[in-house]
């Protein structure tokens, strides 16, 4: 570590190699934050997709240590869920590393099993069944993650198909005692066999083919199906089953009726609902909105609020913040919750939209992207800190966003008194990583708007003059967090709460 | 008229997706009592052409053109106005193609007209008459059809390579009228609109347009262009924001004059031949041809709406190929000489022979009477024959 200290100075090789290998993890993190192998504004799914698993297998190989410790990173679910299915495929290759690697690597995965929603772990698990990865390893990950799940039963009616296919995988002895007595393997493998079940989910599934209030105790997904078997209208479906939805399903359903109370919805997923509404309907429900998308951000804060000091923001809602049919508004979504989060964590805030709106409750993705403008707005309010929030595509006119912040630098800020970040929520296929303003901009990835402060932390990284071991250090250092404290890790809850309850 | 006139309408920067470069022109005040719709029709077009001959075409879209003043209605993708057919009524005749709307007997004020096709009619009839004095060489279709029918290929938007990408992913600045299409940095079509609103809803149908022969090419060999990006020079000047912003400013001010030189200068040749077509309140349909001298690097052919003090209310731009460059030249030389094919060939510098050659690979072989001209080359080589010393000595 003492070497990286004096890259300032002349470079010798090993660590311009030690340079370039930082600069390669921080363009994982990067991709393994943004990209999920979905169509982007400027990118197909398939670019998306062959990009990024080049990426997976060129870091895997490369720096294995670092790979699963990306686990421990605020990185997206599709990209958790391949990183996993990667170090179970090629067990092989982790036996040339020391047994300490090894334990580090299962117990990565299994912590992020663990937040991982389960839909995406079944998902994972009938991967690696196609794939015919059932070393023992991945046998013991499987039936640990299943033995801890609250309720098998929520499991076996929900993601039926998933936990049969888990089941067989791994030759668990479902028809014996350990799991439910016996019960779920016949729900599972032999139904019909019994008359009545003990489980309460079981048994209502069970009457549901029959008996319409059976329908109300399964959970919303399940039960959809059952209420347009028996023909039950939807508004009345709806209104009885209200409490066995999960946040986002009565998210999703409220413009049909139901009631929900936003002040507990995450920052981004508020945002994007926002973003869903009409503008009449935003202006009229203000209040309400307002104050839920602040109450996300104070709760997103945390500790932090109110200790950035003067903060300027720069905000993309051009029309590439559009996004594509799969991401929709998704780049605007996380620039609106930027917006809500940096007033909560700064002490004075300005935020300058690139449309030049004022009001954050009515922007829309629309007109160019003159960003070099913007920032020079931004940069008058003299901040303590500037964060440009943006897809890096700079075309009103090209570049300047790029010639500014370098004179900026250069010229008029020697001192560094101002520091600037830029997050982007768009994946670059083309680039392997994020689009970049300028080379003396710190860039990070961003996927939730709830992870800037942290991605602020490791976008300082980024600036080029860090070494690998002080990278690892990073690493060593959030791996452990999480390890630590999977538990009691109210942030991943907060996205991932899930069931019926 | 002689020359565009755009004034009103600013450059701005352009924005570039592989070989297409898309810049946008933008208005500070829209044209007053003017408005563009958009027009789709259901089946195919219908023209009789003479008794018992119908030309019948598929036609992507088309365009109404309102100044009834009544500004208050946007323009709307697909409206059908005043239609008095049933919409299910497969085949539409379109007797012109410059046509006034009318409703139940009164004439509105709105003007359907496909796009550029009257541009390309104004091409294509070039000469439509034919030859004036009955020649011996020319061919009795010729003389009684003129050159009618003739037909031209050109590509639609979809099949030019990276331009659906490059309009699907293209921003729309606010105030935007207008648009100059580039493939391979060289101008491939002009679109100017009067008002923002109809810009957005027939932005789209740039896909849908004629695009020429060159474009297609250069856009399918052509590689990525670069962006201009701006660039700021480091001088010991910049000491405060202000300075910094005045250099962006001179940035794009820098931009938009190149561009407009360096780029679109051939456009505002004033050189081309106007003709109007249709006088609608106190603007004008016109259509332009190029003065088709050869050797120029490109020409266009479109059609323009101007409003009373003669500037670019609608404009739409083809660009033709060397080839279709190369046939206007020589109609138009053989206009000037009264078809005649000795005086033309003359006039061209090259002999009779040549000249029927190229007439042939212009593909107007069957306006020639092979008779007459075969009779025309035995008689005029007949007084050469003299002059080289023959075999018979």
């Amino acid at each position: 570590m003492a070497e990286t200290a004096g890259t300032d100075a002349e470079p010798t090789i090993e660590t311009h190699a030690d340079l370039v290998a930082a600069e390669d993890v921080l363009l994982f993190v990067n991709a393994a934050v943004t990209s999920t192998g979905q169509r982007e504004f400027r990118s197909e799914a398939y670019a998306q997709q062959l990009s990024l698993s080049f990426l997976h297998e060129y870091v895997r190989v490369n720096y294995r240590s670092v790979y699963a410790a990306a686990l421990a990173l605020d990185i997206n679910d599709h990209n958790a869920a391949r990183i996993m299915e990667q170090l179970l495929r090629t067990a092989g290759e982790a036996g040339e590393a020391s047994d300490a690697q090894k334990r580090t690597e299962g117990r990565l995965i299994a912590a992020r099993l663990a937040v991982l929603p389960p839909q995406r772990v079944y998902r994972l698990f009938r991967t690696l069944r196609a794939a015919k990865v059932n070393n023992r390893r991945t046998r013991a990950i499987l039936r640990d993650w299943l033995a801890a799940r609250p309720d098998l039963g929520l499991d076996a009616v929900k993601y039926r198909s998933g936990l049969k296919t888990a089941v067989r995988h791994a030759h668990l002895p479902f028809g014996e005692g350990e799991f439910g007595g016996g019960e779920f393997g016949d729900f599972l493998f032999r139904p019909g066999r019994r008359v009545r079940y003990e489980h309460a989910f079981l048994d209502a599934y069970r009457r549901a083919h029959f008996e319409q209030v059976a329908v109300y105790d399964l959970p919303f997904t399940v039960a959809e199906g059952f209420a347009a078997k028996h023909g039950i209208p939807r508004g009345v479906f709806l209104e009885r089953i209200a409490p066995r939805m999960t946040r986002l399903e009565r998210l999703r359903t409220q413009r049909a009726g139901t009631k929900t109370d936003l002040s507990v919805m995450p920052l981004t997923r508020l945002a994007l609902y926002v973003l869903s509404l009409e503008m009449a309907e935003r202006v009229r429900r203000r209040a309400e909105l307002t104050g839920a998308l602040r109450a996300a951000a104070l709760r997103a804060a945390g500790p932090y609020a109110g200790t950035w000091g003067r903060v300027s923001a720069v905000l993309d809602d051009s029309y590439s913040a559009s996004g594509s049919g799969v991401k929709r508004r998704r780049p605007l979504a996380v620039a609106l919750g930027c917006h809500f989060l940096l007033e909560a964590l700064a002490g004075s805030y300005r935020a300058h939209w690139t449309s030049g709106a004022a009001d954050p409750l009515l922007v829309r993705p629309w007109g160019p992207t003159p960003l070099g403008t913007r920032i020079l707005d931004a940069l008058e309010d003299s901040p303590d800190r500037l964060v440009i929030v943006s897809d890096g595509w700079d075309n009103a006119p090209p570049g300047l966003a790029g010639e500014v912040l370098r004179v900026w630098r250069t010229r008029l800020d020697r001192d560094r008194e101002t520091s600037v970040v830029h997050v982007n929520p768009v994946y670059d296929a083309d680039g392997f990583d994020v689009r970049r303003l300028a080379p003396s901009v710190p860039t990070a990835g961003i996927r939730d708007a709830e992870d800037l402060a942290a991605l602020v932390e490791i976008a300082q990284f980024a600036e080029g003059r860090t070494g690998l071991a002080e990278l690892q250090a990073y690493l060593d250092r959030r791996t452990d967090r999480f390890l630590d404290r999977r538990h009691q890790d109210r942030h991943h809850q907060d996205r991932h709460l899930e069931g019926a309850r | 008229m002689n020359k565009l006139d755009m004034t009103g309408l600013t450059t701005m920067p352009a924005q570039v997706w592989g070989g297409i470069r898309l810049v946008p022109l933008v208005r500070e005040e829209p044209v007053d009592g003017l408005r563009l719709h958009h027009k789709i029709y259901g089946g195919y077009g219908d023209v009789q052409v003479g008794p018992r001959t119908h030309y019948l075409s598929y036609i992507p879209h088309g365009f109404v053109a309102d100044w009834s003043g009544e500004g208050g209605r946007s323009a709307a993708y697909g409206t059908q106005l005043g239609d008095a057919r049933p919409a299910c009524v497969p085949v539409r005749r379109h007797h012109r193609m410059a046509k006034r709307r009318s409703a139940k007997g009164s004439t509105e004020d709105r003007l359907r007209f496909l796009p550029l096709h009257l541009a390309l009619e104004g091409y294509l009839a070039l000469h439509f008459g034919g030859p004036s004095v009955v020649w011996d060489e020319w061919s009795q279709q010729a003389v009684r059809q003129g050159l009618s029918p003739r037909a031209e290929d050109a590509y639609a938007g979809w099949q030019v390579r990276g331009l659906g990408d490059a309009l699907r992913i293209f921003e729309i600045h606010p105030d935007q009228c207008g648009v100059l299409v580039y493939a391979a940095d060289s101008l491939a079509a002009a679109f100017v609109v009067p008002h923002p609103a109809d810009y957005r809803a027939l932005h789209p149908s740039l896909l849908e347009d004629l695009y020429g022969e060159l474009v297609h090419q250069y856009a399918y060999f052509g590689g990525p262009v670069p962006d201009f990006e701006a660039r700021i020079r480091d001088s010991p000047h910049l000491r405060t924001i202000a300075d910094l912003r005045a250099a962006a400013r001179a940035q794009e001010r820098t931009w938009a004059e190149d561009h407009d030189t360096l780029f679109a200068g051939r456009l505002l040749d004033p050189s081309y031949h106007f003709e109007r077509v249709y006088r609608m309140g106190s603007f004008s349909l016109w259509r332009f041809l190029p003065p088709f001298r050869r050797g120029e690097p490109e020409q266009h052919i479109g059609e323009v709406i101007t409003d009373h003090k003669g500037r670019v209310a609608y404009l739409k731009t083809f660009r033709l190929s060397e080839a279709q460059v190369r046939r206007g030249h020589l109609l138009n030389r053989l206009h000037d000489h009264d078809w005649h094919l000795g005086r033309t060939a003359e006039a061209l510098g090259t002999s009779y022979l040549d000249l029927v050659r190229r007439i042939r690979a212009a593909g107007f072989e069957s306006l020639l009477n092979e008779h007459g001209v075969a009779l025309a080359t035995s008689a005029e080589p007949a007084h050469g024959r003299t002059a080289p010393p023959a075999c018979s000595a």
